[in-house]
């Protein structure tokens, strides 16, 4: 399976995607994808990068499917972190 | 209730001054995350699945409308304009920044309140009952030594490093409302064979993966010797829990392991050389700390029984909010009123800005300023005349804030879960909301009575499902969420651990199992005054297992 990376972004600890030009998107449809473990680990080594100039918190991997030129997240979790909470919250509508 | 003294304020401002300069140099390179990460923790900050959160101390639940409306204002000015209340009666803000807590904690500061040790392994807020000093039952405020802990604690450098989180509660009242046998250390007053009033010491309950049902260490302790005890406690378990495992870390795995005479006899020998030392509470300060909790200046009322009896009958829905949500006042002519912040699909617990200031507003017009946080997530406006419950009524209702089920089946604990959780297994809060829906009709829900669900969405247990009378925990089953149901606990005087009902169901299932459930708890009752926990605790599990999995039991396989 695909995967790309995620992290928190340090300053406001928004949830944020490793894109192709090595910058972070709040969209989980901007991420690069790494089709294989090689580029998984270039993308990580990015991440890591990132982290050590204080932009993000711990990044890491995580499985994803692309179709139709969107990407989904593999897992419940992941893709609650990707899209929000599934309740509503705050003030009613 | 208590004002800092110039002592307290002076901390909390340090505080923040040292935290903005924290945060400024993990901005700035200078801090690593992993050297961070305990630092903001220390200030309630922690990071989860989508943003950092911030758990801000409200001790003992305690808030008057001033903090009330302080909290609306950080909810409007730095959070999405609502916060969550939880089950140790603090509050939670879901989607702070970190470069805005700093300013966050100066204005909690400026309405004496911080975020001190709301995480970290050494002493929690300190918990009691949301009814403390009103309560018809009660023997004396725990309020007071409450604060007395809370003093000694805070910043305390001796218990900075215990081996894990530790939790402590305190009623006064023979009717646990504060859940005292499950923290690390419980008091509960009573009196002792003189009539003096003392406290029962019991230690080593709590909830998590070992959920255990705390022991009682000493029957009676006189009131000033509290700290030096809780002292000697906290001195054991700092010198022999282990701090090799997580898992195995909590006071409850120690007291488990050398078992409660053995652990007795430690303390008891530390507390020989405490006895009468310097942590004896004098009774000057004693009452010093008395005159914060003293009571506000009751009116002398004629008991409104018969002018309330006749508004009650005159307006069915203002008799079911007054059923379920009033209580009894220890002073005539008073009542204590809880505000339910369960309304149908909404998420336990949380309030927006709005609804904040608007309850302070109403705090302030009928209830003398002040309101408690209930651990069950709920809100206490403590002294409100009986013949001004009515117009209260009214405003709630105009508030959306008279949803009339405090210790009814929609009264449920849910805590945040998948949706905001880091540690989360499965989400609780749809969990609620499918169960706040299905049990909308209130004749049903009187029918059914006192009945408690408690929801967890891991075994960290934050949910407390445990001592639900029905709880329920989410599982991971390969990927998917499903959930775990238990039966038979309680967290009152009479506390026990519910038992496993059988295979976890997934989601779409719980609420229907939760009618078969009440349906044969409603057969099998002997009387209406029957509770489902009394019936429960006499007929035993079978018959709620066979009505809920027929013969089958084996677990349910997941596609
Ligand atoms: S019980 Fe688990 S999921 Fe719920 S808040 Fe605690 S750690 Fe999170």
């Amino acid at each position: 399976m695909p995967q790309i990376v995620t992290a928190n972004r340090l300053d406001d600890g928004r949830v944020v995607f490793l894109t192709a030009s090595d910058d972070w998107t709040a969209d989980i449809n901007g991420s690069a994808l790494a089709a294989n473990e090689e580029q998984a680990a270039e993308l990580l080594a990015a991440g890591a990068r990132a982290e050590a100039a204080c932009v993000v918190i711990a990044p890491y991997l995580i499985d994803a499917e692309a179709e139709n030129g969107q990407i989904r997240a593999a897992s419940i979790r992941e893709s609650i972190r990707a899209h929000g909470p599934t309740v509503p919250y705050g003030p009613p509508t | 209730m208590y004002r800092y003294d110039e002592f307290d304020q002076q901390l909390v401002d340090e505080r923040v001054t040292q935290f903005r300069r924290q945060v400024e140099r993990r901005m700035a390179g200078e801090l690593t995350e992993d050297q961070f990460k305990p630092l903001r923790l220390m200030n309630g900050l922690y990071l989860q699945l989508h943003a950092y959160m911030l758990r801000v101390n409200v001790p003992y639940g305690m808030l008057s409308s001033r903090q009330l409306r302080q909290l609306a204002l950080i909810a409007r000015r730095y959070d999405r304009d609502y916060g969550h209340f939880t089950t140790r009666q603090n509050i939670q803000y879901n989607w702070v920044s970190l470069e805005d807590t700093p300013d966050i904690l100066a204005a909690l500061a400026e309405v004496e309140m911080n975020a001190m040790q709301s995480s970290g392994n050494c002493v929690r807020n300190i918990t009691a009952d949301q009814f403390a000093g009103r309560a018809k039952d009660e023997i004396e405020d725990p309020r007071v030594w409450c604060e007395l802990i809370r003093q000694y604690s805070i910043l305390n450098p001796e218990f900075a490093y215990l081996p894990r989180k530790f939790k402590i509660a305190v009623t006064g009242s023979p009717n646990d409302r504060a859940a005292v046998a499950v923290h690390d250390i419980g008091l509960r007053m009573h009196h002792g064979e003189d009539g003096k009033p003392g406290f029962e010491v019991i230690v080593g309950g709590g909830q998590g993966r070992t959920p255990v049902i705390g022991k009682t260490i000493r029957g009676w302790l006189e009131p000033e010797h509290v700290l030096g005890y809780v002292e000697a406690i906290l001195r054991i378990y700092n010198m022999y829990g282990r701090r090799d495992n997580l898992y195995k870390a909590r006071i409850k795995i120690l007291v488990n392991a050398v078992g409660i005479d053995k652990f007795r006899e430690l303390v008891d020998a530390e507390w020989e050389h405490l006895r009468g030392g310097e942590l004896t509470i004098p009774a000057e300060e004693i009452s010093r700390i008395h005159a914060y909790f003293a009571p506000p200046e009751w009116e002398e009322l004629p008991d409104g029984a018969a002018t309330l009896a006749a508004q009650l009958a005159e307006n069915e829905t203002f008799a079911h909010w007054h059923q379920a949500n009033v209580s009894e006042h220890k002073q005539p002519g008073y009542a204590i009123v809880t505000v339910s912040l369960k309304a149908p699909g909404r998420e336990p617990g949380d309030l927006d800005a709005d609804r904040m200031d608007a309850l302070a507003e109403l705090a302030d017009r009928f209830s003398c300023g002040e309101l408690r946080v209930s651990h069950r997530q709920n809100l206490v406006l403590a002294d409100v005349r009986q013949d001004q419950l009515l117009t209260l009524w009214q405003a709630l209702s105009a508030l959306e804030l008279a949803t009339p089920n405090i210790g009814l089946l929609t009264d449920m604990i849910a805590c945040p879960g998948l949706d905001y959780c880091a540690l989360a297994n499965a989400r609780s809060i749809p969990v609620a909301q499918d169960i706040s829906r299905h049990f909308i009709d209130v004749d049903k829900l009187q029918t059914i009575g006192n009945l408690s669900i408690n929801i967890s969405g891991c075994m960290n247990a934050c949910g407390h499902h445990h001592v639900g009378n029905i709880g329920i925990l989410g599982v991971d089953k390969r990927g998917k969420e499903y959930f775990q149901l238990t039966l038979g606990g309680a967290s009152d005087q009479q506390a026990s651990l519910g038992d496993r009902l059988g295979p976890a169901l997934p989601q779409d299932e719980v609420p229907g199992a939760i009618e078969t459930l009440v349906d044969t708890y409603l057969g099998l009752r002997q009387d209406a005054d029957e509770t489902f926990l009394e019936t429960y605790r006499r007929v035993g599990i079978t018959p709620f297992k066979t009505a809920v999995y027929g013969d089958d039991t084996s677990p349910r396989r997941v596609a």
